[in-house]
């Protein structure tokens, strides 16, 4: 039995995708009812690192490298369009990232990273520099002997995430989105001309839905003619007691929040279920931490998380409109920070002009097929 | 303000801000510190206002001082010894070694 009004178009999930989803839906004049699942649902958008990052993204897949590169020089703009929205700031800070190389062979897959990215794209290649470690220690005088060298490149930054989080629900709901948390679907059933949508908490009827569940996705896409296969990824990250600014830059392994606090992270477990932070990950993550910046030795940890990366077979995004079951699309993606304003303006646009691809279209879910079509 | 209801059978000395006050060996840092007239450890990171012991065990961090060097210490969680050296904090801890 429907329990609520009928719907012109649901967006499946309220992490960063979906409220960016929503928020460019909104903007566009429609009203999509986001259902977004439990407080304690496994949701990337929590326990993310809140970089906006592109160096290194897009071996072998320049397309990636090119969707990531727009992103990232859209987020200034961007950042400013939400606080009019929401009346909050992100914190985007675009001032440069490091990796760091804490042996010759790290450098060597960094460096060979980015030039493979730089080679692919020539022109339009984003600015990076290799550095050694006396070029290092010029940037940044604090870091460790251990470090051999980095990759440094401007156009990488951070956001305090879960303000971001906040300023999408905040400016969606000013937009005219609607949001029903503890609304988790569990089923979808295609019905004359839309969906009906299920689950504990009742059922709502949809013209158009939109998958944005993150790894959910996996169970959800199949009853629309769609797949979204994604891989067990776990990262943990640690948190510090905040500390006068010591690192104004950020970096894929560690970065000092605005507020003073230094997030250690990076970790990747791909044979695990379990939700619990590992001390034996910890210990590495700290270790790498110190030997990167030695002063980091004295400063207490308060907080350590984990949190489950929503990451396909090839760790690119999945945009894909359902061939079989039309006004059903799917969106997810591992990067929804730095991918944001591509979600609120050009992939929110393609669903609201029910355009046939909503992105380029090796971005579809049907490249892990086994026989191409 | 505060004041010890026995007389401590044995004192230490130990040097707060540069001036040197004898405690009683039994105490903590946080007790010491407000057995001297000491009410105010630090200031805080948001706002520089000044802070004291609160909960004295160890939960709310709000009498965090220097001790012997190292930033960022529980006062209400360190037993005194004799030449102990603490100082105040103002604004977040440093990554330097021995504070500011």
């Amino acid at each position: 039995m429907r329990t609520l009004p009928d719907q012109e178009i649901v967006v499946v999930g309220g992490g960063l995708v979906g409220a960016a989803l929503a928020w460019g839906l909104a903007r566009r004049g429609l009203k999509p009812l986001v259902l977004d699942g439990e407080d304690l649902s496994h949701r990337a958008s929590r326990a993310n690192f809140a970089l906006v990052w592109v160096q290194g993204k897009g071996v072998g897949a320049p397309h990636y490298a090119r969707w990531t590169i727009a992103a990232a020089r859209q987020w200034p703009s961007f950042a400013a369009e939400i606080m009019e929205a929401s009346g909050i700031d992100v914190g985007l800070r675009q001032w440069g990232g490091f990796t760091f190389g804490l042996a010759e062979s790290e450098m060597a897959m960094w460096t060979e990273e980015v030039r493979c990215v730089a080679e692919a794209l020539g022109g339009d290649a984003p600015e990076y520099a290799v550095l050694d470690h006396a070029e290092t220690a010029r940037m940044l005088p604090g870091i460790g002997r251990d470090v051999v060298g980095a990759i440094y490149s401007p156009l990488d930054g951070d956001v305090n995430s879960l303000r971001l989080f906040r300023a999408l629900h905040v400016g969606m709901l000013n937009l005219g989105a609607g949001y029903r948390p503890h609304s988790d679907v569990t089923e979808i059933v295609p019905d004359a001309g839309g969906f009906l949508l299920k689950g504990a908490w009742g059922e709502v009827f949809a013209r158009r839905v939109v998958l944005a569940a993150g790894n959910g996705n996996t169970r959800l896409a199949p009853m629309v003619g769609l797949a979204a296969p994604t891989l067990q990824s776990k990262g943990q990250i640690l948190v510090t007691e905040k500390c006068a600014p010591f690192f104004p830059y950020t970096s894929t392994t560690v970065r000092q929040a605005e507020e003073g606090g230094v997030m250690i992270g990076d970790s990747q477990e791909a044979d695990t279920s379990s939700i619990a932070t590992d001390q034996d990950i910890s210990s590495v993550l700290a270790s790498r931490a110190i030997r990167t910046f030695p002063q980091l030795g004295s400063v207490n940890v308060v907080r350590s998380w984990s949190g489950f990366r929503v990451k396909t077979p090839d760790g690119l995004p999945i945009y894909e409109c359902s061939p079989t079951h039309p006004g059903a699309s799917l969106v997810m993606c591992h990067s929804g920070v730095t991918l944001a304003p591509h979600h609120a303006h050009l992939i929110a646009d393609a669903i609201a002009d029910q355009a046939a691809m909503l992105a380029d279209k090796r971005f579809s879910g049907r490249r892990f097929h086994v026989s191409q079509p | 303000m505060f004041h010890s209801l026995e007389s401590p059978k044995n004192r230490v000395k130990i040097t707060v801000d540069g001036k040197h006050i004898e405690v009683d060996a039994t105490a903590n840092v946080a007790m010491a510190l407000l057995g001297a007239g000491i009410t105010a450890v630090r200031r805080s990171v948001v706002g520089n206002a000044p802070r004291a012991p609160y909960c004295m065990m160890g939960i709310c961090f709000e009498c965090l001082v220097t001790i012997d060097g190292v930033q960022n210490r529980q006062a209400c969680m360190v037993p005194v010894h004799d030449g102990m050296t603490i100082s105040s904090q103002s604004g977040a801890r440093t990554t330097e070694e021995g504070g500011k």
